[in-house]
């Protein structure tokens, strides 16, 4: 069983759809004990980075979260999701984030169109059980304005230009990140949740 | 590289969709979900869904398809028609569609835009604007299918759809729309210097050299057209192959 984390608004059920297709069981829940007894959580993510912690610390998940994960449970967020994950983020003044891994979040320039929306490339940086059978430069779905900007090097797995380079999937351990929607990403994304899937033991 | 968008549109009444009158009188319906996964394994990029029912009870079934939808493919789509309040916009996001386009509501209540950009995120807001020509260099925005306008200039609710919190805009040229002769590169050239959000060109596709035009550097980051999909006049795979020949970069590895 897979619980996904669910902290409001936005569009989580192509995520579960998607699940059911791999026949991943999975369950939408913001119940600490449901969180303990699953074999895997996804964070999922859409809206303001301090909404969404906020939302976290009120249904008292922020010690679950990072207790288990740290504890070696399969995680993956998605989107706002993934940024999560960080220390901080400068969305709407710094937040703080859960801090499960090194570096902070912030707004992509205006160099380029923000919110950087639609189908762009994975460049790969490294092998992992994650990116299994899928190709260098395969089309996936981003739609976000902020992005992982300060990182470790070694925790990329793929990134993606725009304008910068936009950190695409990430990968620490038993944490994962994928700054776009696998849900959304068509094949490709399917095999990507299916990789994350096959994580899960 | 990021890539262009191919968006065909479903205008869906009573729970079919709707793809127009090509001949007198006779209405050629079909079924959503069929024509939704049929695009999507042609590699259509996004897809929007208009309702263009009104009651209630209709809108119940047109949100019982959005779920279908969504059950059945994998890529983004959009839902625009009715939208009129937030719990709209949380109703059709919870069924598992990806963003919402607003039009006429925003209009008489920009405000709209600012509360549901705040409580959803700029990037499931879609402002539609529906625009015409009034005089040289200036178009309007008109309402109630184009047939009200409101004598705001296209331009500027384009700016102050962005600085309320729209995440991408949509420009609808009632100028060239179902004309087939191209879209309205002028119009959607002015508008999409003036913000830093994505545009999607609508109205006026006929041939896949418009979407070659459109789609040029500086123009448009994605091209919304219904009919010449709907009747098989454009092949999508047809289209973006042609498209990549020209150095848009189109996704195509589906």
């Amino acid at each position: 069983m897979i619980t996904i984390i669910d902290y409001g608004a936005g569009n989580i059920k192509s995520l579960q759809f998607a699940l059911e297709k791999l026949e991943l069981e999975s369950i939408l829940t913001t119940d600490p004990d449901e969180i303990k007894k699953a074999r895997a959580i996804i964070l999922p993510g859409v809206g303001a980075f301090e909404d969404a912690m906020l939302a976290l610390k009120n249904a008292n998940l922020v010690h679950v979260i990072q207790e288990e994960v740290t504890n070696g449970k399969p995680l993956l967020g998605i989107c706002l999701g993934m940024q999560l994950l960080y220390e901080t983020s400068s969305e709407g003044g710094i937040s703080k984030g859960l801090g499960l891994i090194e570096g902070k979040i912030e707004r992509i320039t205006d160099t380029v169109k923000v919110p950087h929306m639609g189908w762009n490339t994975l460049s790969m940086k490294q092998n992992s059980t994650i990116v299994k059978h899928v190709e260098q430069n395969a089309y996936v779905y981003f739609v976000h304005s902020y992005y992982a900007s300060e990182m470790n090097a070694s925790e990329l797995v793929c990134s993606t230009a725009y304008g910068i380079e936009v950190p695409a999937i990430i990968q620490k351990d038993n944490i994962i990140g994928m700054q776009f929607h696998p849900e959304k990403s068509g094949k490709v994304g399917i095999q990507l949740l299916k990789n994350f899937g096959g994580m899960v033991s | 590289m990021l890539a262009k968008r191919i968006i065909p549109c479903l205008d869906v009444d009573k729970g079919r969709v709707v793809k127009g009158k090509k001949f007198k009188d006779i209405k050629d319906v079909a079924d959503p979900v069929e024509i939704a996964k049929r695009y999507n394994d042609e590699g259509a990029d996004e897809l929007v869904f208009y309702d263009i029912t009104a009651s209630n009870e209709e809108r119940n079934i047109f949100l019982e398809i959005v779920e279908k939808v969504a059950a059945e493919i994998a890529i983004p789509f959009t839902v625009g028609g009715g939208i009129r309040t937030l719990e709209d916009i949380h109703q059709v996001l919870r069924a598992g569609a990806d963003k919402v386009s607003i039009n006429s509501s925003a209009v008489k209540d920009p405000q709209l835009i600012k509360r549901a950009a705040k409580k959803f995120g700029s990037q499931c807001i879609v402002l539609s604007l529906d625009a015409k020509k009034v005089e040289f260099d200036k178009w309007s925005i008109f309402i109630h299918g184009g047939r009200k306008n409101t004598y705001r200039d296209a331009l500027e609710w384009a700016i102050a759809g962005e600085t309320l919190g729209a995440g991408e805009l949509v420009v609808n040229s009632i100028d060239v729309d179902g004309e087939k002769n191209g879209y309205n590169v002028e119009l959607t050239k002015k508008i999409a210097e003036a913000v830093n959000i994505p545009v999607v060109a609508s109205g006026g596709a006929g041939t896949i050299n418009h979407f070659q035009t459109i789609l040029e550097p500086g123009v448009a980051d994605a091209a919304l057209a219904a009919s010449v999909f709907h009747y098989g006049e454009i092949y999508i795979p047809d289209l973006k192959n042609a498209l990549s020949k020209h150095n848009i970069p189109v996704r195509r590895n589906t």
